[in-house]
């Protein structure tokens, strides 16, 4: 043991540096009804990026974090994960779902299944792993989301942090090339919101890859790579958070900073 | 009153056979029904059209014209069975039709993130249908499936015109035999009421085994 036990703090922890292109997404367009609400969208998140989409609501964020596991379908344009484009419906969309993982709004657990049962479920079925190493990796992401003692539970009896949370840690034991956050945080009593966005901080602190739509600003600051602002379904502004909040470019982002920032 | 004692077997082949017919339709009706329902609720159109239209055309059809229609009908395909099995198919068919809606409303009980977060995790549709939604759905689909039993046990007696023995054709025998007309049918409310109650009972327990299942 020569080396002094306390490496230098990384000066920003949340890049491990963004490297090939991973996701990317061009011209994508889609209406609901009458509204437009992609337009043209074309954005390219690399291997290792973090991205936070943030927006007034109804600006069509979390309809686009949800195009790239095609949870929504698009009219127009391409998606590609990692150099294949997102199948349509069957089984080869399902092979590639399970490559990207998704944590919800609301949470999202499976109300009939234990913690342990929820975060297995997925490994044993889908990608036929045993019973045995399913439940030691399962084990082994509840530790690190800091729920251990909780595998036995069912859903309700836990608080939305830590369902959100165990939501996280499903997700994780897939081992997904990137995962998605469609608002996290929002369905949360404000004293929880810390203890999920910790594990979302550590996850981007290893290079997960992850596409993040919040109103969060601090996290934006601190664990995002690039912000993308949006406004009525198109990306008005994409660039790292210091810059973005700092100084934005376009009359929207000022405007819906100046809304969320003062109070 | 001595009817039943004098009848007793009559009486015994007739509730049997209800009894018989009742339970191999309802395995066939609730196998059927939640197929059809699952092809409702499909991502591929010509699976819900299916769907569609086997709910709409059995349901919208009297029973006994489906039973002259499998009883003389299918024969002319060359199809000859035994008047049980016809009378099986005609009412678990008839029956899947609305077992299906009533599966189909429980689905909808379920919350759509339940199967967004399923179908996130690489599962198939069916995956997704047989693991999350469909043991979800299944408790609030308890007490529509046992009105729809009910109905069945109680719709087997169109059977006896398509000679099955049952318990509602046992009247003719013992009408000829010049028995009391008002207290043969009294003994045949009885029998059906043993087996509809029984339903009711069956599908009570069952929902309060699975009350507490969250």
């Amino acid at each position: 043991m020569t080396d002094a036990p306390t490496a230098p703090p990384p000066t920003n922890p949340a890049s491990a540096a963004p490297g090939d292109p991973l996701v990317v997404l061009k011209g994508v367009n889609k209406h609901f009804g009458s509204l437009h609400v992609l337009r043209d969208i074309d954005l390219t998140v690399a291997r290792n990026e973090v991205v936070v989409l943030i927006g007034p609501s109804g600006s069509g964020k979390s309809t686009l974090c949800r195009t790239v596991n095609r949870l929504e379908s698009i009219e127009t344009g391409s998606i590609t994960l990692d150099g294949e484009p997102l199948p349509a419906e069957g089984r080869a969309l399902a092979r590639l779902r399970a490559e990207v993982g998704m944590v919800f709004q609301s949470f999202n657990l499976f109300s009939h299944k234990t913690v342990l049962d929820n975060i297995t479920l997925a490994p044993t079925k889908v990608r036929k792993l045993g019973r045995a190493e399913a439940e030691r990796r399962a084990r082994e992401l509840l530790g690190r989301v800091g729920l251990t003692e909780h595998a036995h539970k069912f859903p309700a009896q836990l608080s939305g942090g830590q369902q959100q949370r165990v939501a996280i840690a499903r997700s994780l034991a897939m081992d997904p090339k990137v995962m998605l956050f469609d608002e996290p945080t929002s369905a949360l009593d404000p004293e929880m919101i810390n203890e999920v966005l910790e594990v979302m901080r550590s996850l981007a602190a290893d290079g997960m890859t992850m596409i993040v739509v919040t109103h969060e600003m601090g996290f934006a600051r601190s664990a995002a790579n690039r912000v993308v602002f949006m406004a009525d379904g198109q990306i008005v502004e994409a660039r790292p958070p210091a810059e973005f909040f700092a100084s934005p470019e376009s009359d929207r982002a000022r405007d819906f900073l100046s809304k969320i920032l003062h109070h | 009153m001595n009817v039943l004692t004098e009848n007793w077997d009559t009486y015994w082949e007739g509730f049997l056979g209800t009894v018989k017919l009742t339970a191999v339709s309802a395995v066939l009706a609730l196998l059927l029904g939640v197929f059809v329902a699952a092809c409702r609720v499909s991502p591929v159109k010509p699976m819900r059209v299916f769907g569609g239209v086997w709910v709409n055309i059995l349901r919208n059809t009297p029973l006994t014209l489906l039973f002259f229609a499998v009883v003389l009908g299918l024969p002319r395909f060359g199809v000859v069975l035994p008047f049980f099995t016809f009378a099986v198919l005609a009412l678990g068919c008839y029956t899947s039709a609305f077992v299906c809606e009533a599966v189909r409303a429980g689905i909808n009980t379920v919350p759509t993130g339940q199967g967004e977060a399923a179908r996130s995790l690489g599962m198939t549709f069916g995956q997704t249908l047989g693991l999350i939604v469909l043991p979800q759905a299944f408790r609030s689909v308890i007490p529509p499936l046992g009105s729809t039993m009910i109905a069945l046990a109680k719709n087997s007696a169109i059977a006896g015109a398509f000679s099955v023995v049952e318990l509602l054709g046992t009247y003719r025998t013992l009408s000829e035999l010049g028995f009391n007309i008002v207290w043969t049918f009294v003994w045949i409310a009885v029998g059906y009421l043993i087996i509809t109650l029984s339903i009711s009972l069956v599908f009570g327990l069952m929902e309060k085994h699975w009350e507490v299942a969250r």
